[in-house]
């Protein structure tokens, strides 16, 4: 069951509306044969709708959805030969497991016998084959999202959407069941869009991820492009932290604190601006002690992560987040003085209407 | 500490036990005394002996039979049209048509605070043109059987659907490649069957225990025809009475014990060679 065999998924100019609302605002979007395309963003960006409207759970008032080359967009959800995993637990109560997963090909009038070994073969993937009896009520979260996971998978749907399948579990099982979507997904190869909120989730899963705002696609890239070339200021404050420091343009750099920083578009005119540093691209140069400057302040929190840390430091007229080694931020506990660096990583910036955010 | 707070919970227990127990039989015998007299009533002669002549009597009174076939009849259409008009309206009210869903509780509601009465004003003159142009046959009431027993179905199925996610549940069939005939069928009704038998059971009592309706309509059911023949023969209508309600009685245990089988420990599982069986992995 290896090897990519997906279909090619377009999306063209989707519009739909709610009243007065509205959720998608033109979205095109284009998904390679067996890519895994995560859309992120806020909730009420649309990222559920365009999902919806893929399934055809719901209509658009404007723009098609093409998938292997034939327009769907007039077909109902039944038709579609999508595989779809719901946010909400949704295994039917009144079936056992392998009932769940044969459920899509009794639909397609798949004989009792075949309906039952693929449906064996399903749980087997998801590695539950052990619990292929089991009601529901019988089985953790984590067991149900992946049940649900083989019955999408079990119709050999041309696309297969995953709607927050992760959001109602812990952070342990969901970072298990992450990988575990991601294995299952490369292994089957099949056109995969994954919708959730959480960036963490859409930057480690996704070939290429999708942010999203106001009903309209923001950026879409590869997780290390938009992780570290955000294409708008949105991007970039919701895909990780970011400090907002003070500085002036000049010449295609930001001047910020008496430190020249490249920026990521650098055709924009010389003035004030905010600019976009990554905390991680902020360090710690070492003990201010008694030396002066516009870098130089005092740790004000120092919170663990685990192999990072995170440290606040007080500026004086500003607050900056430094992510660290935990080793290199244990030397530098909450009281003590120490100087920053900002790294020369290219940065967005953001200005005061009427200037263009992104630049 | 330990042993003092195991014998306080056991004496709760046994408290607690003792007052369902004496609950039950009050409640019991609230139901079996007014039976049990009848049955004497019925069962003695004019004279005080003891006979059975008033039950061996009642297949004589032909009228009585045909109300007991026609309120099994009625029973049987109304309960049918009720699930059949009243669950797939609900269900396509919460997954398509939600801002109506106080519309058709209110609607549904509304016979409620009817009384039969003024539903018999209100119904009269549509029975008489039911009766002119189409049919004046007893089975006719099933319509307004229909409108009488919604507010108790109503509220049945309005749990019932209330307990189940009918939206996510109703959106995974149809992505697998479900009809809305399938949702219905094998989706929803399966996990509503509960609610789905309490409304019939509710639907069933309400119709065999009706008069005012039948009666000021001129139809002859049950009920009109056990208080025509208490006119006649107080000892056979206090006999079928009895027979009645134990008739009713075991038809109401036999739908709530077919309609509620449980599902598990079917045949059809999955051999999966014991497997399934150990404990719950947590994932």
């Amino acid at each position: 069951m290896s090897g990519r065999k997906g279909v090619e998924v377009r999306l063209e100019n989707l519009v739909r509306r709610y009243g007065t609302v509205t959720a998608l605002d033109g979205l095109s979007l284009t998904l390679a044969p067996g890519e895994l395309v995560a859309l992120l963003g806020p909730s009420g960006c649309g990222k559920t709708t365009a999902l919806r409207l893929l399934a055809g759970l719901e209509e658009s008032d404007g723009g098609r959805v093409v998938i292997g080359g034939d327009d769907v967009t007039g077909l109902p959800a039944n038709k579609r030969n999508i595989g779809m995993v719901f946010q909400a637990y949704s295994l039917f109560p009144h079936m056992v497991a392998w009932e769940n997963v044969a459920f899509g090909l009794q639909m397609r009038q798949v004989g009792t016998a075949e309906r039952k070994k693929r449906a064996l073969d399903m749980l087997e993937l998801v590695g539950l084959e052990r619990f292929a009896n089991r009601y529901a009520n019988q089985m953790s979260g984590g067991q149900q999202q992946r049940v649900a996971l083989a019955r999408a998978l079990a119709i050999r749907p041309q696309v297969l959407l995953l709607d927050e399948p992760l959001s109602a579990l812990d952070a342990k099982v969901r970072s298990r069941l992450r990988d575990e979507i991601r294995r299952v997904q490369m292994e089957v190869g099949i056109t995969t869009l994954f919708v959730t909120h959480d960036q963490e989730e859409a930057l480690a899963i996704a070939d290429r991820v999708g942010v999203m705002q106001a009903g309209k696609l923001e950026q879409l890239g590869p997780p290390t492009l938009v992780y570290s070339r955000p294409a708008t200021p949105f991007v970039a404050d919701f895909v990780g932290l970011t400090n907002r420091m003070e500085g002036t343009v000049r010449s295609g750099a930001v001047e910020v604190r008496g430190q020249s920083i490249p920026l990521v578009h650098p055709d924009v005119a010389d003035g004030p601006a905010t600019a976009l540093v990554r905390p991680e691209a902020v360090s710690i140069a070492g003990d201010g002690g008694a030396a002066r400057g516009p870098l130089v302040g005092t740790v004000i929190a120092v919170a663990f992560l685990g192999a990072v840390s995170r440290v606040t430091v007080d500026l004086g007229d500003t607050t900056v987040l430094a992510q660290l080694p935990t080793s290199a931020a244990s030397e530098h506990p909450a009281g003590s003085k120490v100087q920053l660096t900002l790294r020369p990583d290219p940065v967005l910036i953001q200005r005061e209407e009427p200037a263009p955010a992104g630049s | 500490m330990a042993v003092a707070a195991r014998s306080i919970q056991r004496t709760r227990r046994v408290k607690l036990q003792v007052f369902r127990y004496v609950t039950f039989a009050i409640a019991a015998l609230f139901f079996l005394v007014p039976i049990a007299a009848m049955f004497e009533f019925s069962t003695r002669d004019n004279a005080g002996a003891r006979t059975l002549e008033y039950w061996r009597s009642i297949p004589a009174y032909p009228d009585l039979t045909d109300a007991i076939v026609a309120s099994l009849q009625l029973a049987l259409i109304t309960s049918l049209t009720m699930l059949v008009l009243l669950v797939p309206t609900m269900v396509w009210v919460r997954l398509k048509l939600k801002r109506l869903n106080r519309i058709v509780e209110f609607v549904c509601l509304l016979p409620l605070t009817i009384p039969a009465i003024v539903l018999v004003v209100g119904l009269y003159p549509v029975y008489f043109w039911l009766a002119e142009n189409l049919s004046d046959s007893i089975l006719t009431l099933a319509l307004a059987y229909v409108v009488l027993v919604l507010p108790y179905c109503y509220r049945a199925l309005d749990s019932g659907l209330g307990a189940i996610d009918v939206k996510t549940l109703s959106e995974a069939a149809r992505s697998l490649g479900a009809s809305w005939f399938d949702v219905m069928w094998r989706v929803i009704v399966p996990n509503v069957s509960n609610a789905i038998l309490n409304a019939t059971l509710l639907s069933v009592a309400l119709v065999l225990g009706e008069y005012t309706i039948a009666n000021n309509l001129l139809y002859n059911n049950l009920q009109v025809e056990l208080v025509h023949l208490a006119r006649d023969n107080a000892g056979v209508s206090i006999a079928v009475a009895v027979a009645a309600l134990l008739f009713a009685f075991l038809l109401l245990v036999g739908i709530a014990f077919v309609g509620g089988r449980p599902r598990r420990g079917r045949s059809d599982s999955l051999d999966v060679t014991g497997l399934g069986k150990g404990p719950v992995q947590a994932t």
